[in-house]
C-alpha cells in the first residue's frame, strides 16, 4: 500500500496501521512532542495503533521547533 | 514587588514572553531564556525531520518554562484549527498563540478569519491567545468569543519598528477586560519598556533578542526593561507640557544687582 508522509511516498503492507506509518520516520514510542494528521483529521496518540490506513493516505507528522 | 500576571488563572512569573525563533542555535537559546527571566516561550509545528538533531522542548522542559504553541505560518482558520489540535496533541497543553496571517509580505493578521478560529478554538476548550493588529474594537471581538488575553502588534513582525500607534495600545489596554500583550514589532529595549508604560500588562519578544548582535544581552536589557516599564506605569508619569516648568522654587533667589557706580 502506498501512503504519502509528510509529502513523500512510503510503501508500507496492506494492513499497516498509523504506528507503522510513524515508524518509518521515527521510533512511535518516543511519542512525546509528536503529534499525527491523517487525511486532515488530528489522531490522538491512544488510537494510533488501531488506525488502520488507506490506499493513498496523507500523513502528516509534526514537532516543535523554534518559532514565533 | 508587583502582583504576577494571570493568564486564564495562572500565575505567569515573569512578564517578558520568549518568542523562540530566530536563534542560532538551541545553546545561544538556553542562555538568553535564562538572562530574560521568562516563565514561557512559543514553539512552532512542523514536519518531522528524522536527521534532525536535539529537541527545542527538551531545551525549554530544563529550564522549566511553560511551552506556548503557535499556528504560526497558517493563513486560513481552518489550518490554524488544525494546527492548535496538533499542538494540543504534542505537548498535552490547552494553551495556543492563535496566528492567522494575511499574507506573506506584511505578516498582518486576517480579522475575519482570526475571529472565526479563535471562536471554534474557545468552543474546542483551548486558552487562546490571538496574535492581533493594534485595532482596539476588534480586541474587543476577540474578547467577546473568549480569548483569554489579546496580543496586539506594535508593527510587523520582525520589523523592529516598535509601537507605531501608542494611542490605540493605550485604548486597547483602557478598555480591555483580558490581559493585553504586546506582540510585535518591538526592535530593543526602549520598545518594551513603552508597552509596559502603556499598560500592557507583559511583552512577546522574539526578533529583537534572537537577532541581537549579542542576545543573551538584549535578553537581560530587554527583562529589565519590562520591569522598569512596570514600575514606571504603576509610579505615574508626569503630563507633557509644551513649555518649560522650573523644578527650582525661584522664592530664595538672591539677587544680584551691581551698585551704582
Amino acid at each position: 500500500m502506498r501512503v504519502i508522509i509528510n509529502g513523500e511516498l512510503h510503501e508500507l503492507d496492506a494492513d499497516a496501521s498509523l504506528t507503522d506509518a510513524i515508524s518509518a520516520l521515527r521510533d512511535p514510542r518516543e511519542g512525546r512532542g509528536l503529534a499525527a494528521a491523517l487525511d486532515g483529521e488530528v489522531v490522538p496518540r491512544g488510537r494510533w495503533s488501531e488506525t488502520r490506513l488507506s490506499e493513498g493516505a496523507r500523513i502528516e507528522l509534526v514537532v516543535a521547533v523554534q518559532g514565533g | 514587588m508587583s502582583e504576577p500576571l494571570l493568564i486564564a488563572g495562572r500565575a505567569l512569573p515573569s512578564r517578558l514572553i520568549l518568542g523562540t525563533g530566530g536563534f542560532e542555535s538551541h545553546g545561544v537559546l538556553a542562555e538568553a531564556l535564562s538572562a530574560s527571566g521568562t516563565g514561557m516561550c512559543t514553539v512552532a509545528l512542523r514536519r518531522l525531520d528524522p536527521g534532525a538533531r536535539g529537541s527545542i522542548l527538551d531545551v525549554l522542559e530544563g529550564a522549566g518554562v511553560q511551552i506556548l504553541p503557535n499556528t504560526a505560518g497558517c493563513f486560513t482558520a481552518r489550518d490554524a484549527i488544525l494546527t492548535a489540535q496538533l499542538a494540543r496533541e504534542a505537548f498535552e497543553t490547552e494553551w495556543i498563540k492563535l496566528e492567522v496571517i494575511g499574507d506573506e509580505r506584511t505578516l498582518l493578521p486576517d480579522a475575519v478569519e482570526l475571529v472565526s478560529a479563535a471562536e471554534a478554538l474557545v468552543d474546542d476548550g483551548f486558552v487562546v491567545l490571538p496574535y492581533t493588529t493594534d485595532d482596539p474594537i476588534l480586541a474587543r471581538r476577540l474578547e467577546d468569543v473568549g480569548c483569554a488575553a489579546v496580543m496586539p502588534l506594535g508593527s510587523p513582525i520582525g520589523s523592529g519598528m516598535g509601537i507605531r500607534n501608542p494611542y490605540n495600545i493605550s485604548i486597547m489596554v483602557e478598555r480591555a477586560g483580558v490581559p493585553v500583550i504586546l506582540d510585535a514589532g518591538v526592535g530593543t529595549a526602549s520598545d518594551a519598556a513603552l508597552a509596559m508604560e502603556l499598560g500592557c500588562d507583559a511583552v512577546l519578544c522574539a526578533s529583537a533578542i534572537s537577532r541581537a548582535h549579542d542576545p543573551v544581552a538584549m535578553a537581560r536589557a530587554i527583562r529589565l526593561s519590562v520591569e522598569a516599564g512596570l514600575l514606571a506605569r504603576g509610579a505615574g508619569r508626569i503630563p507633557r507640557r509644551l513649555h518649560a516648568e522650573a523644578s527650582t522654587a525661584m522664592e530664595g533667589m538672591p539677587v544680584f544687582d551691581t551698585p551704582d557706580a
